[in-house]
């Protein structure tokens, strides 16, 4: 039974992780940017809630209706003031910028909220769980992210591939010069892409700061558990990424079930596989 | 008539080789303007030129009497320019209709209900109905090439650049394009047609001009210009004294 509960909380774990991934995801997607800072930028968010929390005295979740505009907003401003100029034949360019984002982000949050571990405080929600059977019990907070995070994927393939916006998207992706011929904004249409992406970030980066404990430096681990979920369900296929989140998490799970220290490790060893036996995913949509 | 686009003295080169020399012309507002010339004369270049896709290193191109010289693509395209390409390019993951309406809301500005009804229209009149909804990546090239100029159209151009479209097509096929063609330009829309199919071109334009290495060579009615001595020696190749 404990295996049991171990995968079902790894199936949970791993909504989380899909957010960590669909706005990398959406963003590699759109305009085949790989962004370095996203684990920062999903830190910023956490920061942001814990901020909005405290200022105005509201519980966690009721801060995502401030980070979550926020990021979207700073996602737009950062895309056309900054990545949009970095964007072209090279893909050199954007990796450095986002890097020393990341660096900058890292350094500038450590500069204002130190390197003391942060946690937001969700109270009674957090210890509330549903019984199911005998040793398997849910979490209602576990529950209420791993269904955002279904509800996002699904609300994110529905502006993907039912709108105009979606189009423009599609279209930028498919060919910039030719979406520009047809009257679209190439600059404008990444900024929103970008403004979409940051605003899933916002969401994960809130749900990360109830979940646990949070400083400035855990960016980068948070970007490489996006970046294999991404690439364990395949480039280009939200879907599938919200499958690589679970296999993320169960696997992760199972390894902390085996030993504690195994944890990060087994999830690891999980995207090694995937790659080595997949090397384009297990479920890719964009060709080559 | 006022001039619908106007360009004056565009020079354009990469490195040596010139693809705009001293370019200059005028396109009446309504007219169908025939471009012909060797492979290399700079003919698609233009074009891209036209359409903001490659900026000029000097000379200015105007649309409806305003400047666009410095105007990007995305906002040639809405202010009324709208060109097909000789190698298809559509955008493939996308079905028929969505490359459609890509143009109809982003090009014409079209709100979604208007848009749609746009798309079915342009669809019936390019023969494209039935591929709708098809990938636009699946399509045969001809159905490729209808795609281009449906896609064109649906931006709502007031000019319309084509770019070879007629090319590979059978007799038959050619001849219910030259019909379309001619029913796009009695809505008034005005066009710049890139050609080596001459028959259909000369079936279409009022004005041929003749560009060859960036330079306009020719310029005038289309049978006199295709019978002259320059367009004798360097577009079909003949040598005049033999």
């Amino acid at each position: 039974m404990e295996w049991v509960n171990a995968i079902v909380q790894g199936v949970l774990l791993g909504g989380l992780y899909a957010l960590f991934a669909a706005g990398l995801s959406l963003i590699f997607g759109v305009m085949r940017l790989v962004n370095i800072a996203h684990g920062d930028l999903i830190v910023l968010a956490a920061y942001l809630g814990l901020t909005t929390t405290i200022a105005l005295g509201v519980h966690p979740l009721t801060s995502l209706m401030i980070a979550v505009p926020a990021m979207a907003a700073i996602g737009y401003v950062l895309q056309r003031g900054v990545l949009n100029r970095t964007l072209g034949d090279d893909i050199l360019p954007p990796l450095l910028v986002t890097f020393g984002l990341s660096v900058i982000i890292q350094n500038g949050l450590l500069e204002i909220y130190t390197a003391d571990s942060q946690k937001m405080n969700a109270g009674a929600i957090e210890t509330a769980s549903l019984e199911v059977t005998g040793g398997i019990s849910l979490g209602v907070l576990p529950l209420i992210m791993f269904a955002t995070a279904v509800a996002v994927i699904a609300g994110l393939q529905l502006v993907f591939y039912r709108t105009a916006l979606g189009r423009a998207f599609r279209a930028t992706s498919d060919n910039q010069d030719i979406a520009q011929l047809m009257g679209l904004n190439k600059a404008h249409v990444f900024g929103l892409a970008m403004a979409l992406s940051l605003a899933v970030v916002g969401i994960a980066g809130v749900f990360l700061g109830i979940r646990t404990s949070f400083d400035p430096a855990i960016g980068p681990g948070r970007l490489i558990f996006g970046f294999e979920a991404v690439i364990i369900g395949g480039l280009g296929n939200l879907w599938g990424t919200l499958a690589g989140g679970i296999i993320l998490g169960v696997s992760q799970n199972i390894g902390a079930q085996i030993h504690p220290g195994w944890q990060t490790l087994a999830g690891h060893l999980a995207f090694l596989f995937v790659l080595a036996v997949r090397p384009r995913g297990l479920f890719p949509r964009i060709e080559g | 008539m006022a001039s619908i686009l106007s360009l004056r003295d565009v020079e354009k080169s990469f490195g040596a080789v010139t693809v705009a020399d001293q370019l200059s012309y005028d396109v009446a507002a309504g007219e169908a303007l025939g471009v012909v010339g060797p492979n290399g004369a700079g003919k698609t270049s233009m074009f891209n030129l036209i359409t903001g896709t490659l900026k000029p290193d000097s000379g200015d191109i105007a649309f409806e009497g305003r400047m666009i010289t410095s105007t990007s693509a995305a906002a040639r395209c809405r202010a009324g320019i709208a060109r097909s390409f000789q190698i298809p390019q559509p955008f493939g993951g996308m079905s028929v209709f969505e490359n459609l309406l890509v143009a109809a809301t982003q090009g014409a500005r079209e709100p979604a209900r208007r848009a749609n009804a746009l798309c079915l229209d342009v669809l019936e009149q390019t023969g494209l109905m039935a591929k709708a909804n098809a990938l636009a990546g699946s399509l045969t090239l001809l159905e490729r090439k209808r795609l281009e100029l449906a896609r064109a159209l649906c931006a709502k151009p007031r000019l319309l650049l084509l770019d070879e479209i007629a090319g590979g097509l059978t007799q038959h096929e050619c001849e219910a394009l030259v019909g379309t063609i001619t029913d796009i330009r009695s809505t008034g829309v005005s066009i710049v047609w890139i050609e080596h199919v001459v028959h259909a071109l000369l079936a279409v334009v009022d004005r041929l001009i003749v560009l060859d290495f960036g330079r306009k060579i020719a310029d005038g009615d289309p049978h006199d210009t295709m019978a002259s001595r320059e367009v004798q020696e360097v577009y079909i190749g003949i040598e005049a004294d033999a």
